[in-house]
């Protein structure tokens, strides 16, 4: 059993845990994940590994309750136990492997759409501790959905954006990313982490603006250790397991239409545990929703 | 009683277990297990014990179920195989101890891996377990893998006294016999549990949830977790995909997706909260065990199913009972048959399957006629899901993160048969991981022969 030591809920529906995880914590770099089961008949569910403290031994996530086990997941708080964590699984950002002075010599922008900010932050605090400092562009749908401002804040330059307006800059993320291309800001390398749809269209905007772009990829997994293929997708022209070759990738080469058409493999039947367990046992089918 | 037919075994109806995932064969009872053992001659020189890669001392333990001595029938087969009950069920008897049984010359061989099960079921729900070590030894040993392979090895050190844990990377300990094998071929908490209980109660320590090369390494657990020797058992987990046109559509799978699905996360229970797609019409493609069971795994999830091999019945490899059972359960087999593009509809689900009928050519190097297309004879099968079952090879987790462990140019881990040695010191390996994908006895004899490896290593030092 894996303890969770805090829970909180980040903005609706967005909770943020620090789990005790000693192994994962002890080894984990910026860019991997895990996976946990919430109780033992739980599915797997994979999660990015958001902040990490290898003396106290813990891993944090950030997550959105969207379908039957992240909302169980959700209902959890401190004191409570995870029936399994297991990682840290696929690969450590690249950046974390280049030449540090290499590194220090481009602008780095990091694209960020809803619960995608959460993994960002290990990647800019790990840049900011080796002394670069990265804009980072976070987009949420509104106000009150904008998560981690203040930790994002104190590690990268942050521009936040809302689609509505009612925050920081207006519009997308890709708006922003153009406003600030617009604006004289010059960007040699691109991350961007957020909904399949978000990294599509950061991918489309960055090829045409000519800029070098990695993204993570968020298929559905099942084992996450290469044994399955759940978690397939076709970049350029092959395929690659998104749990060990990935999760990141580059944008510019990966199929994301094929990508978010396979993550609709499951609706129904998950629609129906979500409401299942939202509901409980109340729900039988009929209402359209599923 | 004809001497020369064995005692028939009873199983359960077709049409009853093709929905539901309960186990097929229900093996004999105490009259049905002596009358069968009894059709043994007792050869001084018996050739079953030949075919058998851990050579069980079956005529021996034969005798003893005549007697009605379970518990010392027990004590025969543990001091060969630490898993009866599972080989029991699953070994390809047809080309091992049976294979070779004098009897098959005229008539039936003896069915010693149903007797074999009897004597495994019978002794555990009597209480018996293997002994546990008198002494204990100074040392302690890391296995990786909680398969057959690494249950063997550990289970076998821990009765030398050694102080064994295990690092498994799923949640659930068995390896394959957990999140390949079905339900209803090997049967979970009644069989596979309790072998894992049994080796629990030797000392061994199982530790869930890490996946080495990634959550910690072989080298740091060496370094730094005082592990002074360590058994590679990781098996044989990477699936293969055809790489045909339309294979990244929804509704194609991997065989250990949709069987992992089924089995280790039981999706196939309304209790589990793992989906598992439920098939109308679905394609098998190949001839497997891993076949077999994925297609009998989406017949019992409602599907009409299509075993689509390339070459012909008599190539099948897969042990013949389950493919008699494939089709008493009303599995169609295509055979001679091989898939050239998985066709989708609008939305990208899978619609069909375009194929090629094969004739057999010259043989290979394999011994096996090779398959060649005949032209022109394609033709589509129409389906809603498509299982590709076409093998799989050793995972590169642990061999990329482990230096000085070196791997052939099919990714197996190089290690001498007799005793597990790898290229590293310390490092042992066994069962699929180097040999790659092959059957559960062998590999848990790898298992053994790495644990006796173990042992003279550790005593060396
Ligand atoms: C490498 C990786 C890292 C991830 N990191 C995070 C994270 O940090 N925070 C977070 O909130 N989520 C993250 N996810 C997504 C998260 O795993 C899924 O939201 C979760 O598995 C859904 O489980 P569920 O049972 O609640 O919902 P389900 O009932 O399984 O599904 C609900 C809906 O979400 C869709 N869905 C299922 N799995 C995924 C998926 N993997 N990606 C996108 N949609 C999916 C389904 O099609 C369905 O429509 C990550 C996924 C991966 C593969
Ligand atoms: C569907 C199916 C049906 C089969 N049917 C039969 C049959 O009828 N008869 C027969 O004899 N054989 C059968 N086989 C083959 C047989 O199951 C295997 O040959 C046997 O299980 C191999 O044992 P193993 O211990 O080498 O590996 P496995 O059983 O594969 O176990 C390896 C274990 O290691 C774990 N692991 C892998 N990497 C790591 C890591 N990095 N860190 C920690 N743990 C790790 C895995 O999760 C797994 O639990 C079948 C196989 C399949 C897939
Ligand atoms: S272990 Fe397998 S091969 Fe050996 S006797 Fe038993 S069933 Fe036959
Ligand atoms: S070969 Fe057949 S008959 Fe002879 S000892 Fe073995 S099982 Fe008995
Ligand atoms: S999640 Fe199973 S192979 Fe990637």
């Amino acid at each position: 059993m894996f303890k969770i030591l805090e829970a909180k809920e980040l903005a609706a529906n967005i909770f943020q845990m620090v789990v005790e995880a000693p192994r994962v914590a002890g080894t984990c770099l910026p860019g991997q994940f895990l996976i946990i089961r919430v109780h033992s008949d739980g599915e797997r569910i994979p999660l990015t590994i958001c902040d990490y403290d290898r003396e106290k031994g813990t891993v944090e996530i950030v997550v959105q309750a969207v379908g039957a086990e992240t909302y169980k997941l959700s209902k959890l708080k401190a004191g409570d136990s995870l029936a399994d964590v297991v990682g840290p699984l696929g690969n450590p950002s690249d950046l974390v492997h280049e030449d540090i002075e290499e590194l220090k010599k481009k602008h780095i922008v990091f694209i960020a759409g809803g619960v995608g900010t959460a993994p960002v932050y290990p990647q800019c605090k790990w840049l900011k501790e080796h002394g670069i400092t990265a804009d980072c562009i976070v987009g949420a749908k509104n106000r009150d959905l904008v998560i981690l401002e203040d930790k994002l804040g104190a590690v990268s330059n942050l521009y936040v954006t809302t689609d509505d307006g009612s925050y920081g800059r207006s519009g997308m993320v890709t708006k922003c990313l153009q406003d600030l291309v617009d604006e004289g800001h010059h960007y040699d390398h691109c991350v961007a982490i957020g909904p399949m749809i978000m990294m599509k269209f950061v991918c489309k905007l960055t090829k045409e603006l000519n800029i070098p772009t990695v993204i993570s990829m968020n298929p559905i997994m099942v084992d996450g250790t290469g044994m399955c293929g759940a978690c397939r997708l076709t970049v350029g022209d092959e395929v690659k397991f998104a749990c060990v070759d990935g999760p990141e990738f580059d944008g510019h080469k990966v199929d994301f239409d094929q990508a978010m058409n396979r993550t609709r493999l499951y609706k129904t039947e998950e629609g129906r545990l979500y409401l299942e367990a939202k509901e409980g046992d109340t729900h039988h089918g009929g209402c359209g929703n599923c | 009683m004809d001497v020369l037919k064995k005692v028939p075994v009873r199983e359960q109806d077709p049409k009853v277990r093709a929905t539901n995932f309960e186990e097929v064969c229900l093996g004999y009872n105490k009259e049905e297990a002596e009358a069968e053992a009894s059709r043994c001659l007792n050869c001084p020189n018996p050739q079953c014990v030949k075919g058998c890669p851990v050579a069980i001392q079956i005529p021996q333990f034969i005798e003893e179920v005549k007697k009605g001595n379970v518990a010392e029938a027990y004590q025969v087969i543990s001091r060969s195989s630490a898993l009866p009950s599972v080989c029991g069920r699953v070994c390809p008897q047809e080309s091992q101890c049976e294979g070779k049984c004098i009897r098959q010359y005229k008539g039936d061989a003896v069915s010693i891996g149903k007797l074999e099960r009897y004597v495994a079921d019978t002794a555990r729900a009597m209480g018996i377990m293997p002994e546990g070590a008198k002494e204990k030894k100074n040392h302690k040993v890391a296995v990786i893998g909680s398969g057959p392979s690494g249950l063997t090895c550990a289970g076998d050190l821990a009765k030398m006294g050694y102080d064994v844990t295990i690092f498994e990377a799923l949640h659930e300990a068995g390896g394959v016999l957990v999140y390949g094998i079905p339900e209803f071929r090997l049967p979970k908490e009644d069989v596979v549990q309790k072998e894992i209980d049994n080796v629990k109660a030797l000392g061994v320590k199982i530790e869930t949830d890490v996946v080495i090369g990634k959550s910690v390494t072989i080298d740091s657990l060496m370094k730094n977790e005082g592990f002074d020797a360590v058994f590679i058992g990781s098996g044989a987990g990477l699936p293969r995909f055809m790489r045909i046109p339309g294979e990244q559509s929804l509704g194609v799978f991997s065989a250990n997706e949709f069987l992992t699905r089924s089995n280790l996360m039981k999706a196939f229970s309304p209790n589990s909260t793992t989906p598992i797609m439920h098939p109308k019409k679905c394609v098998v493609v190949g001839g497997g065990n891993v076949a077999m069971d994925s297609a009998r795994t989406a017949l019992r999830l409602g599907a009409e199913v299509h075993v689509v091999y390339r070459r012909s019945e008599e190539e099948l490899p897969a042990r013949k009972e389950e493919v008699g059972h494939a089709k008493e359960e009303g599995i169609i087999f295509d055979l001679l048959t091989n898939p050239v593009e998985v066709l989708a509809d609008e939305n990208g689900w899978v619609s069909g399957i375009r194929c090629i009928r094969m004739e057999l050519g010259e043989p290979d190097e394999s011994g096996r006629r090779s398959p060649v297309e005949i032209k022109g004879s394609e033709f589509e099968i129409d389906c809603d899901a498509v299982i590709m079952a076409l093998g799989t090879s050793p995972n590169p987790l642990i061999s990329s993160t482990t230096e000085g462990l070196d791997v052939n140019k099919r990714k197996c881990i190089v290690a001498e048969e007799t005793n597990g040695q790898t290229s590293k010191r310390g490092v042992f390996a066994g069962g699929d991981a180097v040999t790659g994908a092959a059957t559960v006895i062998l590999a848990m004899g790898a298992g053994k022969a790495a644990a006796k490896g173990i042992d003279e290593y550790l005593m060396s030092l």
